[in-house]
């Protein structure tokens, strides 16, 4: 099982916990002989709303839309009443190994983008807008704080979603 | 507008920070009247919570008044006095809808951060770091407050400041220890922690019923204001081994529920409490779980636990041969302020529900870094500091 640990070290630095080590080690690379499916995943969010309000007349939600044929979407309806599976996986697979690390640190990975037009076609469809955070204040320039600005502008894209 | 930043690891100053703007339809800004320490920002101070950033604006407890409103706020208008639950919580995902708030999914900008940490990231809090969404905190003259239809109260007429404000968090998170720990009429409770959270608990668990509540510290002088304001008996944990004063109390049972209100820094006198600081301090075991692991060996058979203290990463030595083989019920959450507040206002309002007692200093903005001293260090009986920023 390996995994793509480029920043952990750094971003450990940022935030003083142990799980900060886990940043971007969170996803597995895709393995010659493994699974395929690894390289390139279906993004899911599960949305509180029904298929018809998630798609009305089979049109996308915003900003999801946007992305147009770079991506596939599923939409099936979530089991005991859950609201609506959102689903979005990417044509063309994402860069791989050492070259996906730093498309990630960079914010060049394709999926970030896919990562945060779901959440934010969710936070639409949910609550009819999209939080935006707190701009940081005065903030003295530190050396953790530099990583971890860094990570702050990756949040919305990463995770494991 | 002034506001106390956290500056690095027990370094905090006032300092002049850009006023707070209305950037969702959905805010209000509130003037803050009130705000207070609460223990989890002793786990920030500590440096034990991840992604703090030097200058942001801490503090999540808090009452003030309304004065500006987003276009799309139904609930409050100008000048309203509203207390506001420290979590931040949309009222429309599936969470919300099930009274889970403090795991709302639209509350947290910084979801990659939380996930990394946890699987699934926690949902958004004032002022406590940006795995959970980097808001800004209240102990500030003024605050933005997003969702504010969902997560800020208005306060019964007859309800002051004082007592309303502890509405916003430890009020409500000693609510749920309670209410989903289980407790029932005649079951005897267990509480570790006398602090604002711990007698809250003990109080809750009091008002459902329990028939006797038991309140664990060592500071003589919240032992005894547990006494004397909350009900419950108490023991001394530093003097008293405390498994064997509960199983004697309890008739060789142990309590039904057990409450956990102490959190990752707990204190403990025997050789498992240095093998924990040590390795708290090299990192090898981010959180302190003494507290835990005394209340699920003190757990009666079939019983339950539950976490309010707050933990951030690993602990050591968990007892789950204890839970398991004792067929417990093990439980945490951030709290779920939004389904509590309203009601707790209410009991408050009628005299059910006494917190002023909890505010044992009372001082300006200015002197918040001396207040954590006073509060970290349990100096001159604090049990909370208040701050209020206005003159
Ligand atoms: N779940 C939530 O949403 C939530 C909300 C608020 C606070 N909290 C957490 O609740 C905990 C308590 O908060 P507080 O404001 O009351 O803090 P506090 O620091 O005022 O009180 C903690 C108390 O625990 C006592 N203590 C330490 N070690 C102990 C031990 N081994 N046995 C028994 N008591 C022990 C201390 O003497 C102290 O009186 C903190 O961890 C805080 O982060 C959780
Ligand atoms: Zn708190
Ligand atoms: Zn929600």
């Amino acid at each position: 099982m390996r995994r793509t640990a480029t920043m952990a070290a750094a971003v450990a630095l940022a935030g003083a916990g142990a799980g900060m080590a886990r940043w971007l080690s969170s996803r597995r690379a895709a393995d010659p002989g493994g699974d395929p499916r690894e390289a390139n995943r279906w993004l899911p969010v599960t949305v509180n709303r029904s298929p018809e309000e998630v798609m009305p007349e089979g049109r996308l939600p915003e900003p999801l839309v946007r992305l147009g044929d770079t991506v596939e979407v599923r939409v099936r309806k979530a089991p005991g009443g859950r609201g609506t599976e959102l689903a979005a996986r990417l044509l063309e697979p994402p860069p791989q190994g050492a070259r996906g690390a730093v498309a990630r640190i960079s914010g060049d990975d394709p999926r970030q983008e896919v990562r945060r037009a779901l959440r934010e076609a969710k936070s639409l469809l949910e609550t009819g807008e999209v939080l935006r955070p707190d701009e940081p204040s005065t903030n003295r320039p530190t050396a953790t704080g530099k990583v971890l600005d860094l990570a702050i502008r990756r949040a919305s894209g990463e995770g494991r979603l | 507008m002034k506001a106390l930043c956290w500056q690095g690891v027990n370094e905090l100053s006032v300092e002049e920070v850009p006023d707070p703007q209305i950037l969702n339809a959905q805010d209000v800004i509130v003037k803050v009247r009130l705000t207070t320490t609460c223990g989890s920002d002793l786990h920030l101070l500590g440096g034990y919570i991840p992604a703090m950033r030097a200058g942001d604006v801490i503090g999540h407890e808090f009452i003030g008044e309304v004065v500006a409103v987003g276009s799309e706020v139904r609930r409050h208008k100008m000048g309203d006095r509203v207390v506001v639950c420290s979590f931040i919580s949309c009222g429309r995902c599936w969470y919300c809808e099930n009274d889970l708030w403090s795991l709302c999914d639209n509350g947290n900008t910084n979801p990659g951060i939380g996930q990394a940490l946890f699987g699934y990231e926690p949902g958004g809090v004032f002022g406590y770091s940006h795995a959970m969404g980097g808001f800004k905190g209240s102990h500030a003259e003024y605050v933005r407050v997003p969702f504010a239809d969902h997560g800020a109260f208005p306060v019964p007429e007859g309800v002051d400041d004082t007592s309303a404000l502890f509405a916003s968090d430890s009020a409500p998170t000693g609510w749920m220890g309670a209410h989903l720990g289980g407790v029932k009429p005649g079951d005897v409770v267990a509480v570790w922690g006398c602090g604002a959270v711990g007698q809250m608990a003990a109080r809750a668990a009091m008002l459902l019923g329990a028939e006797r509540v038991i309140s664990i510290d060592r500071h003589p002088e919240r032992l005894a204001m547990t006494e004397r304001h909350v009900g419950a008996e108490t023991i001394d944990y530093s003097a008293t081994d405390v498994g064997a004063e509960l199983r004697e109390r309890t008739g060789g049972r142990g309590p039904d529920v057990c409450i956990e209100a102490v959190g990752m820094e707990a204190h403990d006198t025997g050789v498992q409490g240095v093998y924990d600081q040590v390795k708290q301090q090299l990192r090898l075991e981010t959180d302190r779980p003494s507290a835990v692991r005394e209340a699920i060996y003190a757990c009666r058979k079939g019983g339950s636990v539950f976490v309010l203290g707050v933990f951030g990463g690993t602990v050591d030595k968990f007892p789950l041969g204890a839970m398991m083989n004792k067929g417990l019920t093990v439980r945490g959450a951030q709290q779920h302020g939004q389904r509590y507040i309203p009601m707790l206002l209410e009991r408050m309002a009628k005299g059910e529900l006494k917190t002023s007692h909890l505010a044992t200093h009372l001082m300006p903005l200015d002197e918040a870094p001396k207040g954590y001293d006073l509060f970290k260090n349990k100096k001159d009986g604090c049990v909370r500091a208040v701050f209020h920023p206005g003159t």
